[in-house]
């Protein structure tokens, strides 16, 4: 009986870090769209790009899910 | 397609039905954290399951070439029988698990199932044991430890990053991210399981010389493998999704995204990496690692106990299952009959069993069990009960006719005479009676 213990530890790692990832860019997404109160306004500019600048990751990342399902 | 026998004509319903039931019981993986936290309508979110499934059914041109995924030694040739039986198998453990609202994982179903019926009928030769262990029991061990560690940590991640934000405002962005997440493991559930269905059809196809050896499933087969999942995803198994979505823990938007999220990433590296995780083991665990990554949220440990139990014996009780329809179809013709009869009477059974506390779109998100409160109960119930209810409006409330007295008071808020109405109604037309009192009540239910 073997056990595909380096499948299962990378199936583990990559889930772990990509999900960590995606979240965390995800939310820095939502926290950066919805910035505005108490603050000047080129770092609004600043942190509204930066949050498309998020979403744009996290679409890739999907797009790239449905590549993995469809090949 | 001229020359299909019965047999084989009944193995590719038997298979259909399956994919329906697998359709119906994995739509919780998807949707539960959806409709629990709010992000979609219920109805809504299985009818977009429900593409997304027949979508992924014709996504993928790599099919399955082995439906047991080596277990079985599939070389010897598999009977249509033994095929039979074991689908048998996988749709009764299948109603049965979603009798109980417990996630168990359809391709585990299956899987026993096809192993059961060889078991009986080839003997121990025919199964490899080293397989089963590495496919489906360290898997089932594994799964909820990946996506539960990977959604804790993420919830947990994005919940200090979020700290300082308005909680309203974020959530709508949550949500969609979460309807994306979603939306990819339906997806990937189509392709996937849609493809086992199609794997056992166009076995049955090969081993009645319709088809030649290695061949690629026709178009017929692939549209109603999907269509058939399709179907089940949209009737939604609305007990297991109550469990997954509430039963297990309280979901808040964040979590729901970051439980979904696990889940898709999980599915995806799994299937990728080569080492298969079922996604129901792997959403289930997802809900319960954000669970635990909320501070304060609470897992229902009960629940997730007798989910774990159910997950334990859907191997052997679906291959118990059938073990005992396999000896019954080798019979001859009439076995295969008297399984057939057998499949419809224990299916309309569990479900008629299913109606005694019905669970529905309507009432999916209230946790509390009591509460038969929705239109659905109402047009069968009155079908059976018109009678009964006669006597009950005057005052007294006999329990069989409770559904029917709730349902005529919320058609119309005065009681005295909306029951008058009704009653009325259903005596000037006593074959279209229990149509009318229901009909408007679809329109009150939330």
């Amino acid at each position: 009986m073997n056990i595909d213990w380096t499948a299962l530890g990378e199936v583990f790692g990559v889930s772990l870090v990509a999900t960590v990832a995606l979240v965390g860019v995800f939310t820095l997404g939502i926290l950066g769209s919805s910035s505005q109160a108490g603050r000047s306004g080129g770092s609004v500019v600043l942190a509204r790009s930066a949050a498309v600048a998020c979403y744009a990751l996290c679409a890739a990342a999907v797009a790239f899910g449905i590549y993995l399902i469809a090949t | 397609m001229e020359h299909i026998t019965l047999l084989i004509g009944i193995v590719i319903v038997t298979a259909l039905v399956f994919d329906f039931t697998n359709g119906f019981h994995d739509t919780a993986n998807a949707m539960a954290t959806t409709i629990s936290t709010g992000a979609m309508k219920p109805k809504a979110a299985v009818a977009m399951s429900a593409v997304l499934n027949l979508v992924g059914a014709f996504l993928s041109v790599e099919v399955a070439k082995t439906i047991s995924s080596g277990m079985l030694d599939e070389a010897s040739g598999i009977k249509p029988e033994v095929i039979f039986a074991g689908l048998v198998g996988a749709i009764l453990w299948n109603l049965l698990t979603w009798l109980a609202g417990l996630p168990s994982s359809s391709s585990h179903a299956l899987m026993g199932g096809l192993i059961g019926a060889t078991l009986a009928s080839v003997g121990f030769g025919g199964v490899n044991g080293d397989v089963v262990v590495m496919k489906v029991l360290i898997p089932a061990l594994a799964a909820p430890l990946v996506a539960g560690t990977a959604a804790m940590l993420a919830t947990r991640l994005t919940y200090r990053l979020a700290r300082k934000a308005d909680e309203r405002k974020t959530a709508k962005g949550y949500k969609a991210g979460q309807i994306t997440s979603a939306a990819l493991v339906s997806l990937a559930h189509g392709t996937n399981d849609a493809q086992k269905t199609m794997g056992v059809i166009t076995l049955a196809l090969i081993s009645g010389g319709i088809l030649g050896a290695d061949a690629d499933p026709p178009l017929w087969v692939i549209a109603s493998a999907g269509i058939a999942i399709a179907l089940g995803t949209y009737l939604g198994g609305w007990r297991i999704i109550r469990t997954m979505g509430k039963g297990l823990t309280d979901i808040q938007p964040p979590q729901g995204f970051a439980a979904q999220t696990s889940a898709a990433v999980t599915i995806l590296a799994s299937s990728n990496i080569g080492f298969s995780l079922s996604t129901t083991h792997v959403c289930s665990g997802a809900v319960m690692g954000s669970g635990l990554g909320r501070k304060g949220g609470v897992v229902r440990w009960s629940t997730a106990t007798r989910m774990f139990v159910g997950w334990g014996m859907t191997l052997p009780a679906a291959g118990l299952i059938a073990a005992i329809s396999a000896v019954i179809a080798e019979q001859g013709d009439w076995g295969v009959t008297v399984v057939a009869v057998l499949l419809v009477v224990s299916s309309a059974a569990i479900w008629l069993a299913s109606r005694r506390e019905v669970v529905d779109h309507t009432n999916v998100n209230d946790v509390d069990p009591i509460a038969p409160q929705n239109a659905d109960a109402t047009g069968t119930d009155a079908a059976t009960g018109t009678d009964a209810a006669r006597p009950t409006d005057e005052g007294a409330e006999p329990q069989p006719a409770g559904v029917v007295t709730t349902a005529i008071r919320a058609v119309v808020p005065p009681p005295t005479t909306g029951a008058a109405a009704a009653l009325s109604d259903t005596e000037s037309t006593p074959g279209d009676g229990p149509g009318e009192p229901s009909k408007p009540t679809a329109d009150v239910a939330p």
